[in-house]
């Protein structure tokens, strides 16, 4: 039991990160996008997000929460290591959620300043989230080389989540908007093609412990599936988004769920890379787990409580499913 | 201001004081709008559906401070206090866990459906919604509150190595000064949020006499904030004789009382003299602190030179203790003056609203004093006996915490001026325009 509950909660962690980056990732793509829509446009991709944004959020607390309760060790140094994008992304998160309230209590110039604050934060927001990613991948190194990848994590995050907050729209709006919205996921998907693939050949090169990891014949071969499936993934939404301009046949859903699919496989790839690190080459995820009586007691919680919490989410996204037709606030 | 561990520490203290004002507020705001809600659908009164839609407005904004808050605290725990969690994280994490786990999720959901599902759910769906949202709330102090409450008396740990576990964790949870930190906190969101309410009600009558949906929240408001008002002074004066029992020296730091003494005077007001360590220009009362303390005029309290060195600074703890006593006493006073005012429907005369409209961010402020009392007081120990503030502090460097400092100082400072134009704009437009 003392072996496994460590290995329970690196995948509780991995589960939250991962319904952190889908779920946020599209509010905050959203967010991004706002620039390139027009005023009306606005309201209607604001109140596509609005049911959700808050509870999305919250999957970064759990994410940090079991970071913090389960593998405090590594916490400290994680968090120690990134302090000063993690200060940038927290800023970020702020503007927006802040500015996301008061934006719809604000008229004339005040609404501008707090559209453009939401935008602000969204971007920073999600910038911040990959280069604090690029870092944690390398270990924390510093040097330029470092400095650069990270950036390129940073933009290729947020072509992600363009990816998903476009698609989102897809699902959610109509019209005018939604043929913006197919044009949007196309430009995020080539941009996430562009930041997977060279990601996927930097990784390699500036981490000798993930080079090992896949380029061990014949397990290469294996591996080979993972961005194989990607591609493949990424060729079916494309041509989706192009079908999806001539009809409207219920699957608006299904951009979406291929973007997900995407991050799912990007995902799997990390956790394969970072296996059995918490912090790579420092600190395995058993060096770094809490006392085995802590995690007793977490676990009895999770298991209580996550059905819960997974059921009452799927109960919001059906009370606010299908199309957005209202504004907020009535 | 180049030592670390103060900088880590302005650091923290700015952003949880900022984030406590938000939840002091929400805790309470959230079962005034159960009571909102349960009167619309009993009476179908559109005047209750207004009032309800308003202050789930002020609900609403203020929850958002509060979650934007609460993520950067979840992170600086890492960031500013490493041992913290390397040393007590046994104990610690589960309880942030579970905070996590049984309330934050709960009410960012339920928060949805209140704010835009009131059309896509039945009446019933959308009453229970505002109902988990409010038990959110209050679960969500109790798991923080178990945790401060263990950070200031803590029992039920033992030592492993060189981890603190829970031997117990009912009395982890339940220590010596939970009971009364609890009912004090939640009595404390009651008035906070009843003068916010008063305060903006006034606000709004005193620009639209005749908004009856003000009129009735200013004597709802009241009407709580009678009753809690002297009940904290009960609850209050209980919780102190429990800290004298288990911290003395955070007592005798809020009393100024230097050396151990029968016969206590109260000091009422005086500038405490560190380094002669006694007080200038006090003003007392002969025998009032031994009859509040020991309930005995002859009663031994111990001061401050019994727990030398390590004990907390008295200034801020002596002036902080009375501004919060201060702001209770003018708490009960405007609360049950004003519940005399305008009973049976009488309605206030202006200066009465603007005492009340003055009064409005009372709450807040007496919340917070108490924050700086018992956080302070706990000093020198981030966990009384067990970790010392100055060996939780991490590796972050001065120019790090100084620059991030005032990072999050420009951020927290715009925040809060957006905040205060958009909540007293939101209050004088009123419910029903």
């Amino acid at each position: 039991m003392n072996e496994i509950l460590p290995l329970v909660f690196f995948v509780v962690m991995g589960i939250a990160v991962l319904a952190y980056v889908v779920l946020d990732g599209y509010d905050l793509g959203v967010g991004m996008l706002m620039p390139a829509a027009t005023e009306d446009e606005q309201s209607i991709m604001v109140a596509s997000i609005g049911p959700f944004w808050d509870a999305n959020e919250t999957w970064l607390v759990l994410g940090v929460g079991v970071l913090l309760s389960a593998f405090p060790h590594a916490h400290g140094i994680v968090l120690g290591a990134l302090y000063m994008p993690v200060v940038a992304m927290l800023v970020g998160l702020m503007l927006r959620g802040v500015a996301f309230e008061l934006r719809m209590k604000a008229h004339g110039w005040h609404r501008g300043l707090w559209n453009w604050l939401f935008w602000v934060g969204s971007f920073s927001a999600s910038f911040f989230q990959g280069t604090m990613l690029g870092y944690y991948i390398t270990g924390f190194e510093s040097g330029v080389g470092y400095f650069l990848f990270s950036l390129m994590v940073g933009a290729s995050l947020c072509g992600g989540y363009v990816l998903l907050g476009a698609t989102w729209l897809i699902y959610k709006t109509e019209g005018a908007l939604r043929a913006k919205a197919l044009a949007w996921a196309r430009w995020g998907l080539l941009w996430v093609a562009l930041g997977v693939a060279l990601v996927s050949l930097a990784t390699p090169a500036v981490s000798a412990t993930v080079r090992e990891k896949w380029f061990d014949f014949p397990r290469t071969l294996w591996l080979m599936l993972l961005p194989a499936a990607t591609v493949a993934i990424g060729a079916r939404l494309w041509f989706l988004t192009r079908a999806l301009e001539k009809s409207n046949a219920g699957r608006d859903l299904m951009p979406y769920g291929l973007a997900v699919a995407i991050f799912t496989l990007a995902f799997l790839g990390l956790a394969y890379s970072l296996y059995p690190y918490v912090v790579i080459d420092r600190m395995t995820i058993w060096q770094a787990a809490t006392h085995p009586s802590g995690l007793k007691v977490l676990f009895i919680g999770a298991v209580i409580v996550l059905p819960f919490i997974v059921g009452y989410t799927i109960l919001s996204y059906r009370i606010f499913g299908g199309k957005v037709r209202e504004r907020l606030y009535d | 201001m180049d030592d670390p561990v103060l900088l880590a520490r302005a650091q923290f203290g700015l952003n949880i004081g900022f984030h406590i004002m938000f939840p002091a507020l929400t805790i309470a705001l959230a079962w005034f709008l159960v009571g909102f809600r349960v009167a619309y659908q009993r009476t179908r009164d559109k005047r209750w559906l207004a009032t309800y839609k308003l202050w789930l407005k002020v609900f609403a904004l203020s929850f958002a401070m509060g979650v934007v808050s609460g993520i950067t605290m979840s992170f600086q725990f890492g960031t500013n206090w490493p041992n913290f969690m390397n040393k007590v994280g046994a104990i610690a994490g589960p309880l942030l866990a579970y905070e996590v786990l049984t309330a934050f999720f709960l009410e960012a959901t339920f928060l949805g459906i209140m704010l835009f599902g009131m059309n896509r759910v039945p009446d019933w769906v959308h009453v229970v919604s505002t109902f988990f949202v409010a038990g959110g709330t209050t679960l969500s102090a109790f798991w923080i509150l178990a945790l401060n409450s263990w950070m200031q008396t803590p029992t039920g740990q033992v030592l492993d190595g060189t981890q603190w576990i829970a031997a117990d964790w009912l009395q982890v949870i339940f220590t010596p000064s939970f009971p009364y930190r609890m009912t004090h906190m939640l009595i404390a969101s009651g008035l906070t949020a009843s003068f916010v309410i008063v305060g903006l009600s006034a606000w709004r009558l005193l620009r639209a006499a005749s908004d009856e949906s003000a009129a009735r929240t200013l004597r709802a408001g009241l009407l709580v904030a009678a009753i809690l008002a002297p009940v904290q002074l009960f609850v209050g004066d209980q919780h102190g004789l429990n800290t004298l029992e288990h911290q003395p020296a955070k007592i005798a730091s809020m009393e100024a009382l230097w050396h151990t003494t029968r016969e206590m005077p109260l000091v009422l007001i005086a500038i405490p003299n560190e380094a002669e360590r006694r007080n200038d220009y006090a003003i007392e009362i002969p025998y009032a602190g031994s009859l509040i303390l020991k309930h005995s005029i002859e009663g031994e309290v111990k001061g401050v030179e019994a727990f030398e060195p390590d004990r907390p600074p008295v200034a801020p703890l002596f002036f902080a203790f009375r501004v919060m006593v201060g702001l209770g006493m003018l708490m009960i006073a405007l609360s049950w003056y004003g519940s005399w005012a305008t009973r049976k429907g009488r309605s206030a005369p202006r200066w009465l609203l603007w005492a009340f409209s003055a009064a409005t961010f009372s709450g807040w402020i007496a919340t917070l004093s108490g924050w700086l009392v018992t956080e302070i007081g706990r000093q020198p120990w981030l966990v009384t006996g067990i970790l010392r503030t100055k060996d939780a502090a991490g590796e972050a460097t001065g120019a790090q915490l100084g620059s991030s400092l005032t990072f999050y100082l420009l951020t927290y400072a715009g925040l809060f001026v957006a905040y205060m134009v958009v909540l007293t704009h939101m209050a004088g437009k009123g419910a029903e325009s």
